[in-house]
């Protein structure tokens, strides 16, 4: 890894070479508040394409209330999803998502997704809701999530959102950006989860703080939208406002197989055109020469499989040095790593083995769509056949609402982005977060292991 | 105006799962129920203890993690006069001003305050005053001063609107 940090580029206009070269997120923000061009640290009303709330929904109707108004101004751009705590696990959840549903229907939100669609990230990726150089905010914060497909996606709370209902506007600060550079192929049983907690452990996690995060480099062009989804996600975990891939023909098939299906499903033959025609159009690049905070640049060869250790994501080992540390469970899943292709690599590792005697391993699919394609595939057969349980598309037990809370004293080895204190639902465990195929491995092994000492 | 209160101190990266657990978020509601929750995992004599006025002192990054507002009201119901630290998580930094809960800004005075020590804080002069010495702080942003002046982002937006007319409000 190599750091060249470069400073701003001084503000003179040089008007026989038109504009000082952008970042993406400056293009993004000047799109969104209608202006021509918005400088970094510059503040600016912008209006989001998409708004996303998920079980938080019903909290932000109680903050909107207060506003006075009957209906909210932007509600095609709503998306709602249910899915941090469901199927409602007591009562008390069960009534907040009654309220949802109230307001779904009062309001007429057509893009509300029901308990087992998946979680908002996943879901709204796979209905392709948000374009290339589209804004959304969304009251969870891992909306950068969506820079797996050039779109400026940014976390914000819920008097936020509340205040976009009613004005369907709200202000950002333009961020700094941070170039990060992957070259070349990451060696085998290595992926973008990796990658992601590598560079949190390197830079810390305020290392991205405040800024938006652009990938590049033929590390990241070799990724799959999968593995390119779990990179973008993390950035959240680095302090990032936003983060950005460059789209290409992978991000474009992916874009255009998920208006196909949305177009039959609404029988609307023309959407998935119009919708096509919108991508290209839409897309916005950086410029070459646009000024950088830092750029971090990096080898895949060197890259290792990394473990984040308790109680913060930046408390990252290689994954040889906490190896053999018992786990009582293991949990493949969320918005991070809960994909058709992290499925996979678990599926492949437990294929013809069995969980420990005293390990439990939770597997719970990212979306419905994720669920069917691993069903299609066998993949759900061989963790089943392995002793994995199986749960409703979802956010899991992520952030300790249910289905996986972890007793005092027990360790837990998940996919998921956070392993702060009581994340899980109890003070007093631990959580290791890794990649999938080292989670399957621990599972088979009853402790922290490399899959590759397995398959 | 002046912020007077005892300091309650703690480090870096004091993530929102400490500050609000993650698995009160959808059902716990009233001020009183989220103020008794509030650092529950962190450090479990502060919900009792907490004096209005008190002032919360963290160090680098303070309130990472997730976007819920809770992090930041749950400090607020406690009558939590300002937080100050050497920087704050994005999310969390927008959910203290649009709920009126000043968050400054000043690695200097967070390093220095020692917990449970009185420290006063000066918004006119931006004056951070403790034990070892006073310690200035910057301007906040007009956006952010505009917002606290409201009394929140709420108060903010009502104003707003209500500049806008009803023609403006859920013209669909």
């Amino acid at each position: 890894m190599n750091q060249e940090t470069r400073p701003h580029q001084l503000g003179r206009q040089d008007v026989d070479q038109g504009p000082l070269p952008q970042t993406f997120a400056q293009k993004a923000l000047a799109r969104a508040a209608g202006l021509d061009m918005v400088e970094v640290g510059a503040v600016v009303d912008v209006r989001p394409d998409i708004v996303l709330s998920h079980d938080n929904t019903a909290a932000i109707r109680e903050i909107w209330l207060q506003f006075g108004q009957e209906r909210v101004a932007i509600a095609e751009k709503l998306a709602i999803t249910l899915d941090h705590a469901v199927p409602a696990p007591t009562t008390r959840h069960a009534q907040n998502h009654a309220e949802i549903r109230e307001f779904v229907r009062e309001q007429g939100i057509s893009n509300f997704f029901e308990v087992g669609r998946g979680i908002c990230h996943q879901v709204l990726s796979e209905e392709a809701l948000v374009l290339p150089g589209q804004i959304v905010l969304g009251a969870d914060s891992h909306t950068p999530h969506f820079g797996w497909l050039g779109a400026f996606g940014a976390g914000i709370g819920r008097s936020e959102v509340a205040a976009l209902w009613a004005t369907g506007e709200l202000w950002l600060r333009v961020p700094e950006s941070i170039s990060i550079v992957l070259e070349g192929d990451l060696p085998r049983g290595v992926t973008a989860k990796d990658f992601a907690l590598r560079i949190i452990g390197d830079w810390g996690a305020d290392g991205g703080l405040y800024a938006s995060i652009e990938f590049s480099g033929s590390g990241i062009e070799a990724m799959s939208v999968d593995s390119r989804m779990a990179l973008a996600n993390m950035m959240a975990e680095f302090g990032a406002k936003s983060s950005f891939i460059r789209p290409d023909g992978k991000t474009r098939a992916y874009l255009e197989a998920a208006l196909a299906r949305r177009a039959a499903r609404m029988k609307h033959e023309g959407l998935a055109e119009e919708s096509r025609a919108d991508v290209e159009k839409l897309q916005l690049l950086p410029d070459e020469g646009a000024a950088y905070a830092a750029t971090y640049s990096y080898s895949a060869g060197e890259l290792e499989p990394t473990v984040s250790c308790p109680h913060t994501v930046d408390n990252v080992a290689p994954l040889s040095a906490v190896a053999g540390v018992e786990v009582q469970q293991a949990f493949i899943g969320t918005c991070t790593n809960g994909r058709l292709e992290d499925i996979a690599e678990a599926a492949e590792v437990v294929r013809g083995r069995q969980v420990a005697v005293g390990t439990r391993l939770l597997v719970i699919p990212a979306s419905s769509l994720v669920l069917q394609e691993a069903l299609e595939r066998g993949y759900i057969q061989a963790l089943v056949a392995a002793g994995a349980a199986i749960g409703t598309p979802g956010c899991g037990p992520c952030m300790g609402n249910h289905m996986g809370v972890p007793a005092t004293g027990e360790v837990t080895i998940s996919s998921a982005n956070r392993n702060f204190r009581g994340r899980m639902g109890t003070t007093d465990a631990e959580i290791y977060l890794a990649n999938p195929a080292v989670v399957a491995a621990s599972a088979v092994a009853g402790r922290i292991a490399d899959p590759r000492s397995i398959v | 105006m002046e912020i007077q209160g005892r300091a309650w101190k703690y480090g870096d990266n004091i993530n929102t799962d400490v500050l609000f657990p993650g698995k009160y978020t959808y059902t716990v509601k009233g001020q009183e129920e989220i103020a008794s929750h509030a650092l529950e995992d962190l450090d479990p004599t502060f919900a009792p203890n907490v004096r209005r006025g008190d002032l919360v002192i963290g160090g680098r990054n303070f309130g990472c993690g997730s976007s819920r507002e809770q992090a930041a009201t749950c400090l607020v119901y406690n009558g939590v006069g300002a937080v100050i630290a050497e920087s704050f998580a994005r999310i969390f930094y927008r959910n203290a001003i649009n709920n009126g809960l000043l968050a400054i800004v000043c690695p200097e005075a967070a390093q220095a305050i020692q917990g449970q020590e009185l420290v006063s804080v000066d918004l006119e002069r931006r004056l951070i005053e403790c034990g070892s010495g006073r310690f200035a702080f910057p301007a906040l942003s007009a956006t952010v001063q505009e917002i606290l002046e409201a009394g929140g982002l709420v108060e903010q937006v009502k104003r707003r609107l209500a500049l806008a007319g009803p023609a403006s409000e859920g013209s669909g």
